[in-house]
């Protein structure tokens, strides 16, 4: 376990090389990140591909861990802060191939609240797995969220609150679209500190996501249902 | 050790446990602030209102206020386009406090509250600990000039922002208090475990006179907290500043389930843990003080309990949200390939 020599990124065969990239994305370690990344280019592999197993995959064991306790905040913003690293050279790639999305998501910390951490990670996570997302910052209004849906046409609508004072602007929100008859068209996944499953339940949203990592798999797991819908009517 | 001789202190020596006071921010709401409004606006705009806060936790029996400044840092009040307004707003703050305490008829503390600057602190965001801590020193001057007795550095997660306000504390040479909230899997949501806090002043030259928990989920997970700080140094003074039992959402409105009778249960418990200054956090009113102040005075009067258990905790209180913060250390980590060239 404890290999002392240097680790040479190049002289790895793809699967010990994916599995390295997956403990160096664990470990935050972005200039290795990067490195990985253009390695598997370099033998060929489509963008889709070294976004989905190697990054992607290195997530979401990110994911799981922090779900679990096991890692905090700071690894987890490292860990984004590298992946982040490897998107920036793939994503354009990735336009240029016509690579699937998994959607599009629309985030804000809720009016009146200004704690933007969990909604930070969830952002990143949701964009380390393969989603496109598109970050409103804190104090998010109603009239916010509607120009960023009219402009970017999201899948999921994403809202965040830290504070019990602030968790009912949610409701406005999407009260708000239920009025504009357009509140079906979205997921609207809602989270933070003080919520719950009933809360999320009472103000009609489709899910409460207690964590980064929760909101990753309910936003497949959403869509997933929202395909297959489509795909049925 | 050198006898301590601030305020704070003396009145520990003199009192054994003291009663701290209850929730700041749910309290103002209740007074009409609205959500998204800076709370320290109101030392300036609404005084009375802070004063009538004051008053009912001293009047509930309280021997310690905290400053409605929990917010009053650059970095907070920036948010709120007051970023210029950081000494004259924590400075009115604590004169409020001041009055309140000063025309009580026994001693009251006037803590400064300082919070979190919400800004991650580097590498992980763009605040360098320099720079914290030239925030914190203009934020604490504010206080120190409206006369407070202590600094009461609160809700903290991060060691490396606790170390930078530890220090601006001892720039500005006044004793002070660090409390985090410990509300991830038992630990600060940047992985800070309970029984660790005391290493966080390893460095710094002047220690402070408390450390402890605020806020964070429930009070039975505060109470395994607090057991994990006192277990790990039983000679701390430790602070014990739980919400008012869970929040549960009923509807669209948030109650908090605990009642003057539970909050006097968990006060009780405090102290048997080894905490020596009990308050409440989010939903701690004035009744729950009350009830809380009761029971404190008549187990002042009877012998200590043993250190509670977690499963006497969970049977009294009710029961933990979060594993505690030792059973998580128990979890199988991963196996990995091998390491990096460290």
């Amino acid at each position: 376990m404890n290999d002392e020599a240097e680790i040479i990124l190049s002289e790895l065969n793809d699967d010990d090389l994916v599995l390295q990239m997956h403990d160096d994305l664990y470990d935050g370690l972005k200039d290795e990140i990067s490195e990985g990344v253009n390695i598997l280019l370099g033998r060929g592999w489509t963008p889709y591909d070294v976004l989905t197993k190697a990054l992607v995959e290195a997530m979401r064991i990110v994911g799981e861990d922090f779900r679990d306790g096991i890692l905090f905040v700071p690894e987890v913003l490292l860990a984004a802060g590298a992946m982040k690293g490897g998107m920036g050279i793939l994503r354009p790639l990735l336009v240029e191939t016509g690579a699937p999305k998994l959607g599009t998501m629309v985030v804000g910390t809720v009016k009146g609240d200004i704690h933007d951490i969990g909604k930070n990670l969830v952002g990143m996570m949701l964009e380390g797995a393969g989603f496109e997302v598109f970050d409103l910052g804190i104090n998010t209004d109603v009239d916010q969220f509607l120009a960023a849906i009219e402009e970017h046409k999201p899948d999921i609508i994403g809202m965040s609150a830290l504070l019990t004072t602030t968790m009912p602007y949610m409701k406005v929100v999407i009260d708000t679209l239920k009025e504009k008859g357009i509140r079906d068209d979205f997921i609207i996944l809602v989270g933070g500190a003080p919520l719950n499953a009933e809360f999320g339940a009472a103000i009609g949203a489709d899910a409460y996501c207690r964590d980064a990592a929760v909101a990753v798999e309910t936003a497949k797991e959403l869509m997933a249902r929202k395909h297959n819908q489509q795909a049925s009517s | 050790m050198t006898k301590r001789t601030d305020p704070l202190s003396k009145l520990i020596a003199e009192k054994g446990v003291l009663l701290a006071d209850g929730a700041t921010g749910t309290t103002l709401f209740a007074m009409g602030l609205t959500s998204g409004d800076s709370p320290e606006f109101w030392n300036d705009t609404k005084p009375e209102n802070i004063r009538q806060l004051h008053q009912g936790f001293v009047d509930a029996g309280s021997d310690i206020i905290l400053t409605n400044t929990f917010g009053g840092s650059c970095h907070r009040l920036k948010l709120h386009n007051a970023q210029d307004r950081v000494h004259e707003l924590n400075k009115k703050g604590a004169q409020i406090a001041r009055e309140v305490a000063d025309a009580a008829d026994k001693k009251v503390i006037v803590a400064g509250s300082v919070g979190p600057t919400g800004e991650l602190l580097f590498p992980l965001g763009p605040l360098t600990m320099a720079e914290a801590q030239v925030a914190f020193v203009e934020q604490m001057k504010g206080l120190i000039d409206g006369g407070v007795d202590v600094l009461w550095i609160e809700t903290m997660s991060s060691p490396d922002e606790i170390q930078a306000a530890a220090a601006a504390a001892q720039e500005v040479g006044m004793p002070y208090i660090v409390t985090a909230s410990f509300d991830t899997a038992g630990k600060t949501m940047m992985g800070l475990a309970p029984n660790n806090i005391h290493s966080v002043f390893d460095g710094q030259a002047e220690k402070p006179l408390g450390v402890g928990a605020n806020c964070g989920v429930g009070a039975s997970d505060m109470l395994s907290s607090i057991l994990d700080m006192t277990g790990a140094d039983p000679e701390a003074i430790v602070v014990a500043k739980a919400n008012c039992g869970i929040p549960e959402i009923q509807g669209e409105n948030v109650v908090y389930t605990g009642t003057a009778e539970l909050m006097g249960d968990y006060t009780c418990m405090a102290a048997d843990a080894g905490a020596t200054i009990i308050g409440g956090c989010c939903g701690t009113s004035c009744e729950h003080l009350v009830g809380m102040r009761a029971s404190l005075d008549n187990y002042l009067k009877s012998n200590r309990g043993p250190r509670p258990t977690i499963e006497e905790i969970v049977e009294k209180i009710g029961p933990m949200i979060n594993a505690t913060s030792a059973a998580n250390d128990l979890q199988p980590k991963r196996e990995r390939k091998g390491r990096r060239r460290s």
